[in-house]
């Protein structure tokens, strides 16, 4: 229930008053409010889950496991 | 950076899994809250890997699973109202209530959808004036965020015909129960990733240094479920009891503020019956005075007064506690299948029981040797 996608945003807009944007999900597009994580921008990788931005993700903190190990997955 | 597979990269598993082994000094019991987390444990078969070092519970998080039989029977009510539009996420469809299911319901002529966004729900009612639309809104932490943007969105059209029947649920209050409990085993906690990067970490302190166990919030791919394992044992070991975050590309302490501040403009902690485990305090949210016109139980006369009792062969509820590993459950996989389930954990694609009967049919085939 708690699923969440990571997925890239592609352009933002506004639609019915809330603010939405269209974000990737590796070649899949789907419109995603951004209500709940208003300061995602064009090229933020977000975390969608029902349709909403949970947050926009950390791209340095995601490779902080693989340098702890000292292996190179998740390098840029 | 796809922040999907890197998680799941082979070589790094394996280094993990054998940093845990080495740093271990004795066998630890640890559960992880969240059912995609357990589902990502049997699938990559983390608990095998583990075996020796750690013995992992699986815990209550599972929304669908926790929601108590008297909720899908209202829903049931509902759906079969001439008038309504009953709408919820997939999972919730398939749930047994008292006398069948929502499915069930629909073969019946009632008028019940699945909807991928709380949005398309009040879409549903704008475009459909003459109907009244349900949302039978289940979920955590994670999921009423945007719960409480489609009700704000809602009173903005001024919509008369959109209505929650509220079945969410809080954690923390949920993990004090089993802490509480006097066969509790669980040392140390995963705690559930998405929960907190909405919540943040606050509500997690009190409780870790209250009851002496650490609470490690993980993220959900096999990489994370390992380090936050391996966080976990490396308290454990030096007798430490803090909140840690793992899970630091989506979590923050904080959470996230915009998100906490829709869900405390339209909900308020109540009292909730979980299934299997019994009235919770403060374990679920209700809407607030404020927005009571779009609560379904005030709408709909004689919703309240329905209550259902829970499945007596269904142990739902030793399962999310922990206390019971669903191959052990006498019906697991006989008089319980997910075609045929007699409670929610053997139909919620997160749930413990679905997760064993997909993943373990070895486990199947000895427990009914």
């Amino acid at each position: 229930m708690c699923l969440a996608v990571p997925g890239r945003v592609l352009e933002r807009r506004e639609r019915d008053g809330l603010r939405f944007a269209q974000v990737d999900f590796g070649g899949i597009r789907k419109e995603i409010c951004l209500e709940t994580a208003p300061e995602a921008r064009p090229g933020d990788w977000v975390l969608v889950h029902v349709g909403f931005a949970l947050r926009v993700l950390d791209e340095a903190a995601a490779r902080e496991v693989f340098l702890a190990l000292g292996v190179t997955q998740g390098a840029p | 950076m796809r922040f999907v597979d890197e998680y799941r990269d082979p070589a790094a598993v394996a280094a993990l899994a054998s940093q845990i082994q080495r740093e271990a000094t004795r066998r630890w019991t640890l559960m992880e809250v969240c059912g995609g987390q357990t589902h990502a444990i049997l699938a990559h078969g983390l608990d095998a890997m583990l075996e020796e070092s750690v013995e992992l519970l699986h815990g209550p998080g599972c929304p669908v699973c926790v929601t108590p039989v008297e909720i899908l029977d209202r829903a049931l009510v509902l759906a079969a109202l001439p008038d309504v539009t009953l709408c919820s996420f997939g999972d919730m469809l398939r749930v047994p209530g008292s006398r069948g299911d929502l499915f069930g319901a629909r073969a019946r002529g009632g008028d019940v959808r699945v909807v991928y966004s709380p949005l398309d729900a009040v879409r549903l009612a704008s475009a459909n004036p003459s109907r009244r639309i349900v949302f039978l809104a289940v979920g955590f932490e994670t999921t009423v965020p945007a719960v409480a943007a489609a009700v704000c969105f809602a009173r903005a059209q001024r919509l008369s015909n959109f209505f929650l029947l509220v079945a969410h649920v809080r954690v923390p209050p949920a993990l004090e129960v089993i802490l509480s409990a006097p066969d509790n085993r669980v040392a140390a906690f995963l705690a559930a990733g998405h929960v907190c990067t909405i919540m943040g970490t606050g509500e997690y302190q009190p409780l870790a240094a209250r009851h002496g166990v650490p609470m490690v919030v993980t993220g959900f791919e096999p990489l994370d479920v390992l380090e936050g394992v391996l966080f976990a044992v490396r308290q454990l070991e030096r007798g430490e009891a803090r909140v840690q975050i793992q899970y630091t590309r989506a979590v923050r302490p904080e959470g996230n503020p915009p998100a906490r501040a829709l869900v405390e403009e339209v909900f308020e902690p109540a009292d909730r019956a979980w299934r299997g485990i019994g009235v919770v305090p403060d374990g679920g949210l209700a809407l607030r005075d404020a927005y009571r016109a779009f609560d379904a139980t005030r709408a709909f006369p004689g919703l309240a007064a329905i209550s259902a009792e829970e499945p007596a062969a269904c142990r739902a509820g030793d399962v999310l506690r922990g206390v019971l590993r669903p191959p052990e459950c006498a019906e697991f996989g006989r008089g319980c299948t997910p075609d045929r389930p007699l409670g929610a954990p053997m139909v919620s694609s997160e749930g413990a029981c679905a997760a064993y009967f997909r993943y373990r049919p070895a486990e199947l085939l000895e427990s009914s040797a």
